[in-house]
């Protein structure tokens, strides 16, 4: 760090930083975030997610808050807080835009100073962890995010694919990069793999399976859980109320309850249990 | 407050704000406090780029350029592009091209079947990899020793690339160049319409998926294209429905809870150009990179393909007339 590490005040009070992580877009980053800091938030964690998409947010529209906004204290940003307990906070670029369908239009630098700015003005308090939200690929965002923690030391990064070649050829880029980066790989989660049709039972793999744990091993990383696809984890605004999330605990039972082919409260379990440290 | 959008002067900027897109964006006396101050001194303004008449000349050949769009990732926009270019390259007396802007995902060398092949350099620069006779192919992927090894790369470096792509392949006569973009509104975005400002672009196919957490950052890639002025051809569902191999019933797997993406293009007024359905066949395709629209001819969604084929087709047509 060449100067001011003083300045990253905004996250002198965060136990652990977490990454969730992979080259390939649309593979589920952005739900696997969620899983896990409900996950996190259910065991009694104070949580935070910082969206770092400043293309294509997707942390509001999953959580159903798009319309909320940011204020601002004498110390920075207040991020958007989900409880009443406030024990999981959010903070995205979605909540600083007009309109949701405003485009971000912007070059590398500028999209760097934004990262820099969600660091270091943003008002966390104290939180057990931070849940780092990224873009696909290996670009301005996953370089400038990884710079600036450095100081912070994070604990690693989840790394999440579907288990098709094409969706892993990237996410091996992705490893290829965390090696690079000196980032600790915490493990692969293999995303979409195999569908239960919800009227015969048949499980079909429409990604194939597999490739996100064979990856695992190839690259002598620590595989976490395969989740297969579930319908009830991409519905968006419905799919988390507002009232349900004032108790991590009822949002993760209702969500078991309504997919009884798959089991996102093992899963997210499953997570939760990897960034233990 | 950050709001930030470029371009615009966001509504509680302090006064005297000299707007983002100003030359003393950041550096004014009145930015002084700005919690913006920062972001908008770092972006710098720039000129027009004595090379886009350089692409110009490169381009001179080309009948028609198409981007494939979409704000999301991993919606099958390079599935999509493949699959495209193989239907129009069914034609023997068509030509066609295709551009990897995926800097950092290439995902093209695969879904065409060219894995491991490189790029040569002749007298008239960079030569393209062939897919068939008449399918030239450009990708980052062609250029690595590896195909793991990551693209770190910042904006400008990419930037560099895709001109290089559009300006150093030697292209020859094309009827279409097709454009495989990555997901966002960024520096490979802005660069593509930018390098081809001056030749103009035909066209944009939107490609998405059914549920809400995808339109909303296609609704963002749509504003953006009616932003820099690149023409909409129309939007694609793509994975829109399953039909279960063992009792035959559709299940929607990733559920249009807001209406999908017909109701969508009606409310941005663009126009529909149809539904692809859920294959496993189309991805292992792909992961093969083999053409599906050829070897499936009788399925429903090379049909569904081949439909939406001809509607862009059409749409050059009427464009170039």
């Amino acid at each position: 760090m060449s100067h001011g590490d003083h300045q990253l005040d905004g996250l002198h009070n965060v136990k652990h930083v977490v990454l969730v992580l992979s080259g390939k877009g649309g593979v589920g980053k952005s739900t696997v975030t969620t899983q896990l800091a409900l996950s996190l938030v259910e065991a009694g964690k104070k949580v935070g997610i910082l969206d770092i998409d400043l293309c294509g947010p997707s942390i509001p529209t999953i959580f159903g808050v798009q319309n909320k906004d940011i204020h601002q204290c004498d110390e920075g940003w207040v991020p958007v807080f989900l409880n009443q307990e406030q024990t999981l906070s959010l903070m995205s670029i979605g909540f600083l835009l007009n309109n949701q369908d405003d485009p971000i239009v912007w070059r590398g630098p500028k999209k760097t100073a934004m990262v820099k700015q969600f660091l270091t003005d943003v008002v966390w308090g104290d939180l057990d962890y931070l849940l780092i939200d990224t873009p696909p690929g290996t670009s301005d965002e996953h370089i400038s995010i990884v710079e600036h923690l450095r100081v912070y030391k994070p604990e690693g990064c989840v790394i999440v694919t579907t288990p098709q070649d094409m969706s892993t050829a990237d996410v091996r880029k992705e490893l290829n990069f965390c090696k690079r980066a000196k980032l600790k790989v915490i493990g692969v989660v293999e995303n979409m793999s195999g569908y239960c049709c919800p009227c015969c039972g048949e499980v079909t793999n429409i990604f194939s399976s597999g490739g996100g744990e064979n990856m695992a091993i190839e690259f002598n990383v620590p595989f976490i859980t395969r989740l297969p696809i579930d319908p009830s984890l991409t519905v968006g605004p419905d799919y988390i109320q507002m009232e349900d999330s004032v108790n991590g605990q009822q949002t993760i039972d209702k969500e078991t309850q309504s997919t009884p082919t798959s089991s996102p409260k093992t899963f997210a379990e499953c997570l939760a249990a990897s960034v233990s440290f | 407050m950050g709001k930030t959008v470029e371009g615009e002067i966001p509504e509680d900027a302090p006064e005297h704000c000299p707007g983002p897109e100003s030359e003393q964006a950041g550096k004014a006396s009145s930015c002084d406090g700005c919690p913006n101050q920062k972001i908008c001194a770092d972006s710098t303004p720039k000129g027009p780029d004595p090379d886009i008449e350089v692409v110009q000349e490169n381009m001179e050949n080309i009948k028609h350029k198409i981007l494939v769009l979409s704000g999301k990732g991993g919606v099958g926009k390079s599935t999509f592009t493949s699959q495209m270019s193989f239907a129009l390259a069914m034609d023997d007396n068509v030509q066609v091209g295709v551009v990897d802007a995926d800097i950092c995902g290439p995902s093209i060398p695969k879904v065409m079947g060219l894995e491991g092949e490189t790029v040569h350099q002749s007298g008239s620069g960079w030569s393209p990899v062939y897919a068939d006779d008449n399918i030239a192919c450009m990708s980052v992927g062609f250029l690595l020793p590896n195909p793991d090894d990551a693209v770190i790369w910042r904006g400008p470096k990419k930037n560099g690339m895709i001109k290089q792509f559009l300006k150093d392949v030697d292209w020859g006569d094309l009827d279409y160049l097709v454009v495989d973009t990555p997901p966002g509104t960024s520096d490979e975005h802005l660069s593509i319409v930018q390098y081809l400002s001056g030749c103009g672009i035909t066209g944009a196919v939107i490609v998405t998926t059914p549920q809400e957490v995808a339109l909303a950052d296609v609704r963002k890639e749509i504003a953006f294209c009616r932003k820099v002025g690149v023409p909409i051809i129309g939007v694609v569902e793509n994975m829109s429905g399953f039909v279960c191999p063992g009792c035959k019933t559709e299940t929607a797997i990733f559920p249009a809870t807001t209406g999908g993406a017909s109701v969508m293009a009606k409310k941005m007024d663009c126009t529909f150009l149809g539904r692809l359905s859920l294959d496993p066949r189309v991805g292992k395709c792909c992961d093969e990179g083999k053409p599906f629209v050829e070897s499936h001819p009788d399925t429903i969604v090379a049909k569904q393909y081949m439909e939406i084929v001809e509607k862009v087709k059409d749409y050059c047509a009427k464009s170039q007339g």
